[in-house]
């Protein structure tokens, strides 16, 4: 039958139901801060927005949006190929491409659209992507339309992609690598410095997605290419605005030429609605905002610091590094499930991920940082986790 | 050159090893109905395979490969 393939699904779904657990249709009432708000009735830290800097609920961007709404409307009601380009939006691509420091930006109306769609275009039959194993979903999903061999290696394995880009013999030369700066999922930093030594050798070319790197990593917050001194080996750098920047969008930026003529030909670009003026006028408020205080990133990376280490006095099982993304790895459904209700209960919202979601069988309680996150309301996040061990209701590495 | 038989003998050894199945193994043997093996203990599997004959497997082709048959077929191709 047509359905039957969503009953795994259904019956899960269903489960949770019976349980009273929502944790994927939780709907924020109200919303009292960038990091608290009312959701399913409860007044909650808002733990696993993504909102990095807290720009989603600045001042600054919602006059900027509000004036942008009053001036041109609310939506652009077409395609930039089909009804031509507000003003806005070029000025957003020229001010992505200053702020990298290259000649050429696309702006996209997700971030999705953005990787899903360079993914899609930029190798194509004949040609060969490597992609790490635990890339997003918006990834994998370009680049089955792409019609170029797609080859895995090991996640953030060096050795692994050389491996792979040897076998290749001279197609190496025709190969896109794809890796992310911060994986959404564990928080881990791809090691960027040997992957682009790697394809330097190969002479392949290299394609980074920042989504929760930007902002977050590098002197001036372009993220882990920055960070790790190889932005001159990215051929093309994907990110997005509904993280750091606290809108919804994505962008393009590339030292290439070529990106212009690309631009004509990514279907996710030509056949979608563009970005609306108010999302527009926000996102290029917090891009400026983001460049003049530093010291949002400043601020971040002490929250972020403090709820890895607070997690990890635990015991709990973080990932490897400390990120803005602090993800508590667990084996057990149920126990997943459970935690993630009782630490609502507490008045701590944070994300349960379960496969293939997660990048194994893991289930995790995954928490995302804000410079917003006042120091208290990262005690109470761990507070809250305290509890669920002293209770007994999650494993920790020291039992 | 390996071929057809050398391919399908390395892979029964591999499965041997993980011990999921008391089933006779041939080329007819699905991966997953047959032996039960998960998403990613397919993925653990094809890399076995790929590491004995030095190859990439790109994943455009695992949805043509339901038993060990096809995937012994597809490995000749690759190599050819």
């Amino acid at each position: 039958m047509l359905f039957d393939k969503f009953k795994t699904m259904a019956d899960f779904l269903a489960e949770l139901e019976s349980k009273d657990v929502k944790p994927f249709g939780a709907v924020t009432e109200k919303l009292l801060s960038s990091t608290q708000g009312i959701v399913n009735g409860q007044n909650v830290i808002l733990a696993g927005t993504n909102n990095y800097l807290g720009l989603s609920y600045d001042a600054r961007c919602i006059a900027a949006s509000q004036e942008a709404a009053a001036k041109w409307g609310t939506g652009t009601t077409g395609s930039r190929v089909a009804n031509g380009s507000f003003v806005g939006h070029q000025e957003l691509e020229s001010e992505l491409a200053a702020f990298y420091g290259v000649d050429q930006a696309i702006a996209f109306t997700t971030g999705y659209a953005a990787t899903m769609g360079m993914c899609a275009t930029i190798a194509g039959p004949g040609d060969v992507i490597l992609l790490d194993a635990d890339s997003h979903a918006s990834i994998y999903a370009g680049v089955q339309l792409s019609g170029a061999d797609i080859i895995r290696f090991k996640h953030s394995d060096p050795d692994d992609l050389a491996k792979r880009l040897r076998r290749l013999g001279d197609r190496a030369k025709q190969t896109l690598i794809i890796a992310e700066g911060i994986y959404s999922m564990l928080g881990d930093i791809a090691p960027l410095q040997e992957i682009a030594a790697i394809k330097r050798e190969h002479g392949a070319y290299l394609f980074v997605d920042e989504a929760h790197s930007m902002g977050v990593l590098g002197e001036t917050g372009r993220g882990a290419a920055q960070a790790a001194g190889i932005e001159d080996d990215v051929d093309f750098l994907a990110g997005t605005f509904s993280k750091s920047l606290g809108a919804t969008g994505g962008y393009c930026v590339s030292k290439h030429q070529i990106l212009e003529t690309i631009r004509f030909t990514i279907r996710s670009y030509i056949f979608t609605a563009s970005t609306s003026p108010s999302v527009v006028a926000s996102t290029r408020k917090a891009l400026q905002i983001m460049r003049k205080e530093p010291q949002l990133r400043s601020k971040l990376w002490e929250n972020a610091n403090r709820l890895y280490t607070g997690l990890k006095v635990l015991g709990l099982p973080v990932g490897p590094t400390a990120s803005p993304v602090v993800a508590v790895n667990l084996e057990d459904r149920n126990q997943a499930i459970n935690c993630w209700n009782e630490l609502m209960g507490a008045g701590v919202y944070v994300n349960l991920v379960v496969p293939p979601a997660s990048p194994s069988t893991a289930f995790l309680l995954r928490n995302s940082v804000s410079a917003a996150h006042s120091t208290a309301q990262i005690d109470t996040i761990i507070a809250a986790y305290s509890n669920l061990v002293n209770a007994g209701l999650i494993s920790t590495n020291k039992e | 050159m390996a071929d057809n038989q050398d391919y399908l003998k390395f892979m029964y050894s591999i499965i041997k090893g993980l011990n999921k199945t008391d089933l006779e193994l041939s080329e007819k043997t699905e991966l997953v109905a047959d032996i039960g093996l998960s998403s990613l203990e397919v993925m653990e599997f094809i890399e076995q395979v790929e590491d004995e004959y030095d190859i990439s497997i790109p994943l455009n082709i695992l949805p043509d490969i339901t038993t060990l048959g096809d995937f012994a077929r597809k490995l000749n191709e690759l190599n050819s």
